[in-house]
Formats: C-alpha cells, sequence, structure tokens
C-alpha cells in the first residue's frame, strides 16, 4: 500500500474514532450546559461534580458492585478453570458450552432473562432488586471472562510440575498454592482486571436488574440522555479517561522496555552481541 | 478436590445462566395465567417489519465495520512490533469512555443545531437532518462496535507469517493479489468472530436507536425493553420475541459457523 494513503487512511480512522471523546472532553470545560456551542472555558463543572451527591453516590455504587463482583467471579471462575481443566471430553465441552452463553447471547436477553428470574423470586422469597441482584447479575456475566483468561494459562503450564510438586511430598492443597497458582496468575489478574472493567462499564445487564432503589453510573446517565446530559458527567468521564490514559500509557512503556531487554538477552544469548 | 473444583460454578451457571433461559422459553410461550399458548410467538409476526429492519441495519453496520477496520487491521499488524501494540491500545481507547456518553456525543455532533451544522452554517450551507434518521443508527453501530472487529481482525494478522505473503510475491502475486488469495483466507478465523462480536450486540440493541434513531427507526431491542420497562408492560410477549431473536442468532451464527472450519475453543479466544 503506497505510504501516504496509508496515513491518511490511519488519520481518517484517527479523527472518526476520537471525535465523540474529544466533543466529550472540550465540553466538560464549557461555562454553559450546551454541548454544541463553546462560551468559555471553565472548571466550574468539575467544581461542581464533587458537590453532586447523587452522581457521587452512584459512582459509588458501580464501584462497590464491580469490586465484589469482580472478585468472586475470579474465585469462582479460578476454581472452575482448575476443575474444568482436569475434566474428560465430554463434560469439559458441555461446561465450556454453557460458559460461553452469556458470552454469545445479546446482552439484553441476558438481562430479560436475570430479570425474570429475580421477578419470580422477589414475589415468593418477598426480597427487592437491588444490589444483591445486580451483584449476582455482575457475577454471572463476569466469569466466563475469567475463565476465558485462565484456560490457556493451564495449557501452557508443564504437567510435570505437578507431578514434581508431589513426588516431593506437597498435599493436593500445597500443590495448587504452591505451583498451580503462581503459574496461572497472570490469566487470574487480566482475567480479574476485565471482569471489573466489564463490570464497571455494563449498562444494559444492569438496566433490567438493578430495581428503582439503586442507580449505577451507566444508569444515571441514561436517565439523563433522555433529558440533557449535565456536563458534570462529562468532568466525570474525562476524569476516568485521564486515569485509564495514564495507567494504560504506563502498562505499555513497562512492556516495551521489558521487550527490548529480552530482546537483547536472546541476542546475547545467541552470541550476537 | 479437583473433581469439585469446578462444582459452584457449575450450580452458578445453571441457577443464573441456563434456568433463566428456560424462564423466557416458559414465558414465551404461556399467557398471564400460565396456560399454554402460541400467541406470543405469532404475534411478532406483526412486528415484521421492525425485526427486518434490525436485521438489516444490523447486517449493514457489519459488512461497513468489516471494510473499514480490515485495511486499518492490516496497517497495524504490519507496523513494528512495538509500535503495533501501541496503536491496538490507541484504537481501543475509546472503549473507555462510557458508551451512552459517547453515543450521546453523536448526538451532539450531528444534531440539528449540531456541531457539523454550525459549522456549515458558518460557510453558509443550508442544516442538513441527520439525527434521527436511519443512517445515524446504523453510524452509531459501526461506531460503538467497529473496536470489536478490529482486534480480533488485527489479532489473526498478526500471526500470519509474514515469509507466506513474500513467497507470494516471489510466486508473481502484485500487492493486491496477494491480500486477495493469502491474507484473506488466513484471515478467515478473524473475520467470523468479528462478524459476530458485532453483529450480536447491533442487532439487539435498544440504546442507539433511542439515542440517534428518534421515534421512526424502532429495533427489537427497543420492542423487548417495553414489554418489561417500558410503557406496554407484558413479558410474555417480550420473553416471545427475546425468544425468537435468540433463534434468529443461532441460524445466523449456524450459517457464519459453516463456512468457518477452526477449533472451538480457540475461536472464542480470539
Amino acid at each position: 500500500m503506497k505510504k501516504a494513503s496509508k496515513y491518511i487512511y490511519l488519520t481518517l480512522m484517527m479523527i472518526f474514532l476520537y471525535a465523540p471523546i474529544l466533543v466529550l472532553i472540550i465540553f466538560s470545560f464549557n461555562t454553559t450546559k450546551s454541548h454544541s456551542v463553546m462560551s468559555g472555558f471553565s472548571f466550574k463543572w468539575y467544581q461542581q461534580l464533587f458537590r453532586d451527591s447523587a452522581i457521587m453516590s452512584s459512582l459509588m455504587s458501580t464501584v462497590i458492585v464491580a469490586i465484589i463482583s469482580s472478585i468472586v467471579s475470579t474465585v469462582l471462575g479460578t476454581f472452575a478453570a482448575l476443575g474444568i481443566n482436569s475434566m474428560k471430553k465430554l463434560p469439559r465441552s458441555a461446561t465450556l458450552g454453557v460458559n460461553n452463553i452469556p458470552m454469545i447471547n445479546p446482552e439484553i436477553v441476558t438481562g430479560v432473562s436475570l430479570m425474570l428470574l429475580f421477578v419470580f423470586f422477589a414475589a415468593r422469597m418477598n426480597f427487592k432488586m437491588g444490589y444483591a441482584t445486580l451483584i449476582i447479575a455482575h457475577i454471572t456475566f463476569d466469569t466466563p471472562y475469567v475463565i476465558l483468561n485462565i484456560m490457556p494459562k493451564f495449557r501452557q503450564m508443564d504437567k510435570n510440575l505437578l507431578d514434581a510438586a508431589a513426588d516431593l511430598g506437597c498435599t493436593p492443597m500445597q500443590t495448587f498454592f504452591k505451583v498451580t497458582l503462581p503459574e496461572i496468575l497472570p490469566g487470574v489478574l487480566s482475567g480479574f482486571l476485565m471482569a471489573f472493567t466489564y463490570s464497571l462499564d455494563d449498562f444494559v445487564v444492569s438496566y433490567f436488574v438493578s430495581g428503582d432503589t439503586v442507580q449505577t453510573l451507566p444508569i444515571k446517565i441514561y436517565s439523563m440522555t433522555r433529558r440533557q446530559v449535565s456536563p458534570k458527567i462529562n468532568a466525570l468521564s474525562t476524569l476516568i479517561f485521564a486515569v485509564v490514559v495514564i495507567v494504560l500509557i504506563g502498562k505499555n512503556i513497562v512492556e516495551i522496555k521489558r521487550e527490548k531487554k529480552l530482546n537483547k538477552y536472546k541476542l546475547h544469548r545467541r552470541g550476537e552481541i | 478436590m479437583k473433581k469439585i473444583a469446578a462444582a459452584p460454578y457449575q450450580l452458578w451457571m445453571a441457577i443464573f445462566v441456563i434456568v433463566p433461559l428456560f424462564i423466557v422459553a416458559y414465558f414465551a410461550f404461556t399467557t398471564d395465567s400460565g396456560a399454554f399458548t402460541l400467541e406470543n410467538i405469532i404475534k411478532t409476526a406483526d412486528y415484521a417489519p421492525i425485526f427486518a429492519r434490525s436485521i438489516g441495519f444490523a447486517a449493514l453496520a457489519t459488512v461497513i465495520c468489516l471494510i473499514i477496520a480490515y485495511p486499518l487491521a492490516y496497517i497495524i499488524a504490519n507496523m513494528s512490533k512495538n509500535v503495533q501494540s501501541t496503536m491496538i491500545m490507541i484504537v481501543m481507547l475509546p472503549m473507555w469512555m462510557n458508551f451512552l456518553l459517547r453515543t450521546y456525543a453523536w448526538q451532539t455532533i450531528i444534531g440539528n443545531n449540531g456541531i457539523i451544522n454550525n459549522l456549515l452554517s458558518m460557510v453558509g450551507i443550508e442544516p442538513i437532518k441527520m439525527l434521527n434518521t436511519s443512517g445515524a443508527v446504523i453510524l452509531g453501530m459501526v461506531y460503538d462496535y467497529i473496536p470489536f472487529m478490529i482486534l480480533p481482525l488485527y489479532t489473526v494478522m498478526a500471526k500470519i507469517d509474514k515469509s507466506i505473503m513474500e513467497a507470494a510475491g516471489d510466486l508473481g502475486c502484485n500487492g493486491f493479489q496477494s491480500i486477495l488469495k493469502v491474507t484473506i483466507p488466513l484471515s478467515m478465523p478473524g473475520i467470523i468472530s468479528g462478524i459476530t462480536m458485532v453483529f450480536v450486540p447491533a442487532i439487539s440493541t435498544f440504546i442507539i436507536s433511542k439515542m440517534l434513531g428518534g421515534s421512526s427507526n424502532l429495533l427489537i431491542g427497543d420492542l423487548i425493553e417495553m414489554q418489561f420497562l417500558g410503557t406496554s408492560y407484558n413479558p410474555n410477549l417480550g420473553a416471545g420475541i427475546s425468544f425468537v431473536l435468540m433463534v434468529i442468532i443461532l441460524i445466523v451464527m449456524a450459517f457464519i459457523n459453516l463456512i468457518d472450519k477452526s477449533d472451538q475453543e480457540e475461536k472464542v479466544i480470539i
């Protein structure tokens, strides 16, 4: 492909991908509530953001739900992956098949089906939809991603290590904590992070199972989009976005540095340096 | 110990994935008093235009995503390794902004008094109606779901052995031919998973149509939402529509999987 056309294409794609993001960020500094006319620069929405108790409490609910459900699904998923890994072919593919359902099924169907389940039980057991149902729903769609992140690590693991641990006198419990867990840990961590971010960002499923007592941030934003989104929300998203950018850039730099070291080491081993 | 490690998870999935799906099926085939009926399924035929619109919009958005994501993934996959990971990070970064807000931002960009029309009026062009059209809904779908197309395409293309491309060149393929005869067949698994990852959320969305399509572009998702949380509460009909939606998606996926023969377990990871 010609160089110039390549860069023109990349630029156009970047404009497309970032136009809405830029608009959101720019209008968080507006002096008025308008989302299309910039009338001046100010930080007033950032100041008002922290005094808005409704937004702050919905942010809190979102974080609480995301933390609890990602931790529970990480534990549930890690043990599940351990079990699935030692299953025979048929139960293994059946379990993984069910694991795929929440990922393949449209979110709205997941949300509606859980809502029907909760409504069914709520009527009989006298409880209301709220934190509990939100967390249950989030665990349900988080866990498959945890398992998906851990399974490849089991495949990469040297099976002889487990035998060696047993030979050296480890109980199955010790083997798990001293050998298996350290080996699969990168998968567990990336699974946890994925679960956490999915929880943080989920709207559709939460919308159906949250009842009317708890509002997560996406639900709060949705209720605003029907009238007008307050620039305070722009300010909050800009802050969240900035944190993510800093974290990701940091992670990228660390990875590139590590890669460079690794390459140097490889060249060294081959006697090329 | 290993044998029972997956038991809590299996129990969880049985209660919160399998049982709810059966409840959907139960509601879909009963009246509100619990008697068996096919009425909910038959009634979905009244909404045939909405189903057709959803399928059409989702299919069009998927095709557009594939067409514009493919060159991008190709360009990125042929950059140097360090640049590749940075580029993918840049492409995925917009996903970190809440997607309701990203969609809302389009509303302010293409609205009648929006940014584009403001710019047009500055150079003396009459405002164009873009918001609340079917084009706006498709734009929203393409924008919101294109990362799901780029990522699997890139993952597959980055793994393609560059020497195969060179071999194609040596054997007389020009650049275009080697893309057509080597890259595209080898990136088929990525194409397939990209198509499913865009089509499924696009056909079932209710937010994009609500925010960008106005009242004349209702989709299946809107219909379902209305039956459960909206103006016309009728969970039986809602379950019926959901049931039909699942069947449509299963048929589409079965059809797509006919083309794809790669290993099941591998595919999901992509």
